[in-house]
């Protein structure tokens, strides 16, 4: 994970409405040409968090700091910041290219540098034979794009997407989403990305801050998010997981070792932030779990199948662990255990993560 | 019964309501304005008999023949009352030849000789009898030409009317200029109150929607009444203003051309705040923050995005109140000076002062004309709606 220098700091961020905390003094760095997704569900903050760095909404608290240049009293149009919104806010009665060349009529650029950096930011998203039409006559992943191209043609320091892809279909998102990397990476632009599906944090951000409540659950790479997520919260949003809650019995090192609630003990590699005694739970991914019939493997688990599902890539096995309830995945070619026969289900130290409950 | 039927059974009471009280009396309008036939029927021998006179030589002795019976013969009264008008419009005079002319030739007897010149001298003046011959045609464009100031010369040659009698135009144009002043004070003070009203919500938005509503269920004569009380010398303003020291002696805001754009104003504010309102509505709620976060300041993202978008509710108030504010009567009576009075109010003087219904015709189809013109541009203007949902 790379240390990131500080093109967009924010410091002890707070925002409350009313009696509710909605950002609760929050304090991170983006660096500058990295894709950060602001991750959470609804109510979560992420929301404001943006429009308070786009300016919308003031702070209720401490600062926020674009390039050295502390930003929070500025209003938007000052702020030199490329926003995309949900719904496109695309202007209905101007033509594409007029869409586009908004930015720049604002800023007094002459009219003939305006429509050759018009003509380039449409052709970005190759969509400049459509440059007259009006938005109505587009359909919705035109419309985003041509709001992306209008939010890019000036060169902005930093573009803010507010759910840009939430009101397209799930095909045209996905397209638009490898659509958006390739801009992000050819252009070298820095990209604040809020969204309230992992899947899109996921795959297009270096990193992803996961919020909840106004607070920062984690703020890591999305493979971090997955494989260590550090909070229950995290490890239960983002994929699928098998919680086994048991308290601390040992550690040495990394190593602990978790007497579970079922009176069976696992070891866990990753263990050096808990100490003994201390409650905790253990979170494994389906698909690091494996059926053995060896009760000496690791971490065995006595369980008992109680059904299995077809998901046409992989085998999906519903699991009976004394009174919890595990999910494991199988391979298709895998031999399906009989439903209701017995096994133990097994998974090594080092794929699992302990997280605070 | 098929449903083409029994759509039309359910469209048949407002056809026949709207050809009933709206087209027909248009119609009636229209046609009492070139209708000259008023004098025909009244006189209906000397109608026959001026026609082969050409106006040149002293009238012959048939035509007078034919005027004397026409006078003797039993003519009702309202018929001949109509007659007289209208020649008097046409001939100032008439309205004391006639009947004196009537009353001497029934007392004398039916066999006596009669000339008329005696009777009364201005017989032998050529121009009455021309005025009469004018009065005769069953159309006639006189109602017109004297609704913007022009007549008829004997020679029957278009000429202004004397500058004594030339008002028609000026109250035209002063009509137009008050109903195009309102229109922008509307415009002026209504696209304010409709951004206002559109930005807040809840009850602050119904509040504002309700201080609109309220003149307009409220009865014009109260309304106007209001401002009598509130603009007089006297009253609360000049009150306040006098109280506050602002001023010595009160200010003249009304019995003049203040009072009628005032009270004008307001009664027409609703026409146009609630068109500019309701595209305000219509704008998506995240074009004016796109509009910022790309660069536009206040002033510019009003120029560039929220104007354009309200153009079109911008457009129908205006019209609306404009073709109001034409047609209005009672106000400018009632907060006016003299020099304030609205066409309608002229076109009042014709219908019930004098009964001369050609002249109120005339003059209300160029109020209409004008009206109708400027709907018809504006329907084309805003075929192509700006915001597509």
């Amino acid at each position: 994970m790379r240390e990131p220098d500080s093109f967009i700091h924010f410091k002890a961020i707070s925002k409350v409405f009313g009696a509710i905390t909605v950002v609760d003094a929050l304090d991170f760095h983006v660096a500058r040409g990295e894709f950060v997704s602001l991750l959470g569900p609804s109510g979560s903050g992420k929301t404001t968090l943006l429009m308070m760095l786009a300016g919308f909404e003031t702070p209720s608290g401490g600062s926020i700091h674009v390039d050295g240049r502390r930003v929070e009293h500025l209003p938007p149009y000052k702020r030199e910041m490329g926003v995309v919104f949900q719904n496109y806010a695309l202007f209905p009665h101007m033509t594409i290219s007029e869409n586009v060349a908004f930015p720049l009529k604002m800023r007094g650029v002459a009219r003939t540098e305006r429509d050759t950096r018009v003509k380039r930011a449409l052709d970005l998203v190759r969509l400049g034979h459509l440059a007259d039409r009006k938005p109505s006559q587009l359909s919705g992943g035109q419309q985003q794009r041509i709001a992306l191209s209008r939010a890019l043609v000036y060169e902005p320091k930093v573009v803010l997407m507010d759910e840009p892809l939430s009101a397209l279909d799930k095909q045209l998102r996905e397209h638009m989403q490898l659509e958006i990397r390739a801009l992000h990476r050819d252009l070298g632009l820095t990209v604040i990305f809020v969204t309230h599906d992992q899947g899109e944090a996921l795959t297009m951000s270096d990193r992803v801050a996961v919020l909840n409540r106004g607070k920062i659950e984690q703020f890591d790479t999305p493979s971090g998010l997955y494989d260590r997520p550090r909070t229950r919260f995290v490890a239960e949003f983002i994929g699928e997981t098998n919680l086994l809650a048991g308290r601390v019995a040992g550690r040495s090192g990394e190593t602990a070792t978790v007497a579970l609630g079922t009176g069976a003990s696992v070891t866990c590699d990753r263990g050096a932030a808990f100490e003994t005694a201390q409650d905790v739970i253990v979170s494994v991914r389906p698909e690091m779990l494996h059926l053995v019939q060896d009760p000496g493997a690791d971490n065995a688990l006595p369980v008992t199948i109680t059904d299995h599902v077809y998901h046409g890539d992989h085998i999906r096995l519903h699991l009976a662990c004394g009174e919890s309830h595990l999910v494991a995945r199988a391979g298709r070619r895998d031999a399906a255990p009989p439903i209701g026969s017995k096994a133990f289900a097994s998974f090594a130290p080092g794929d699992c993560s302990l997280v605070v409950p | 019964m098929s449903a083409r039927l029994k759509a039309l059974l359910l469209v048949t009471p407002l056809v026949v309501f709207l050809g009933l009280f709206f087209l027909w009396p248009l119609w009636m309008m229209i046609a009492t304005a070139v209708q000259g036939g008023t004098v025909r029927l009244a006189f209906p021998q000397t109608a026959t008999a001026i026609a082969s006179w050409d106006g040149s030589d002293p009238p012959p002795a048939a035509l007078q023949a034919a005027l004397i019976r026409d006078l003797r013969a039993d003519t009702p009264q309202e018929r001949f009352g109509d007659a007289v008008r209208t020649l008097n419009s046409q001939q100032a005079g008439f309205r004391t030849l006639l009947p004196r002319t009537a009353r001497t030739l029934r007392e004398a007897a039916e066999s006596d000789p009669v000339d008329l010149a005696t009777v009364d001298p201005r017989w032998s003046d050529q121009a009455y009898w021309l005025a009469l011959k004018r009065s005769m045609p069953a159309y006639t464009d006189a109602n017109l030409l004297a609704a913007i100031d022009l007549k008829r010369t004997d020679e029957a040659r278009i000429t202004p009317v004397e500058p004594d009698f030339a008002v028609n135009r000026a109250i035209m144009l002063r009509t137009f200029v008050i109903a195009i002043q309102v229109t922008l004070l509307c415009a002026a003070i209504g696209l304010p109150f409709a951004m206002l009203t559109a930005s807040l919500s809840g009850w602050k938005r119904n509040a504002l929607l309700i201080a609109v509503l309220l003149p307009l269920w409220t009865s014009l004569l109260v309304r106007t009444a209001a401002w009598l009380i509130l603009l007089q010398d006297s009253g609360l303003i000049n009150q306040t203003l006098r109280a506050i020291g602002l001023i010595d002696s009160p200010l003249s805001l009304i019995y003049n051309r203040t009072g009628v754009l005032i009270a004008m104003t307001h009664v027409l504010l609703p026409l146009m705040v609630l068109p500019i309102y309701a595209s305000l509505i219509a704008i998506p709620r995240n074009l004016m923050p796109a509009a910022a976060a790309l660069g536009a300041a206040p002033l510019q993202a009003f120029r560039h995005v929220l104007l354009p978008l309200a153009m079109p509710g911008l457009l129908s108030g205006s019209l609306l109140v404009f073709m109001v504010a034409l047609g209005y009567y009672i106000t400018p009576a009632l907060t006016g000076g003299a020099g304030d009075q609205m066409i309608s109010s002229v076109i009042a003087f014709y219908a019930t002062g004098t009964a001369n219904w050609g002249m109120a015709g005339a003059l209300g189809l160029f109020l209409l004309a004008p009206t109708t013109v400027l709907y018809i541009v504006y329907s084309r203007l805003s075929r192509t709606p700006l915001v597509q949902t």
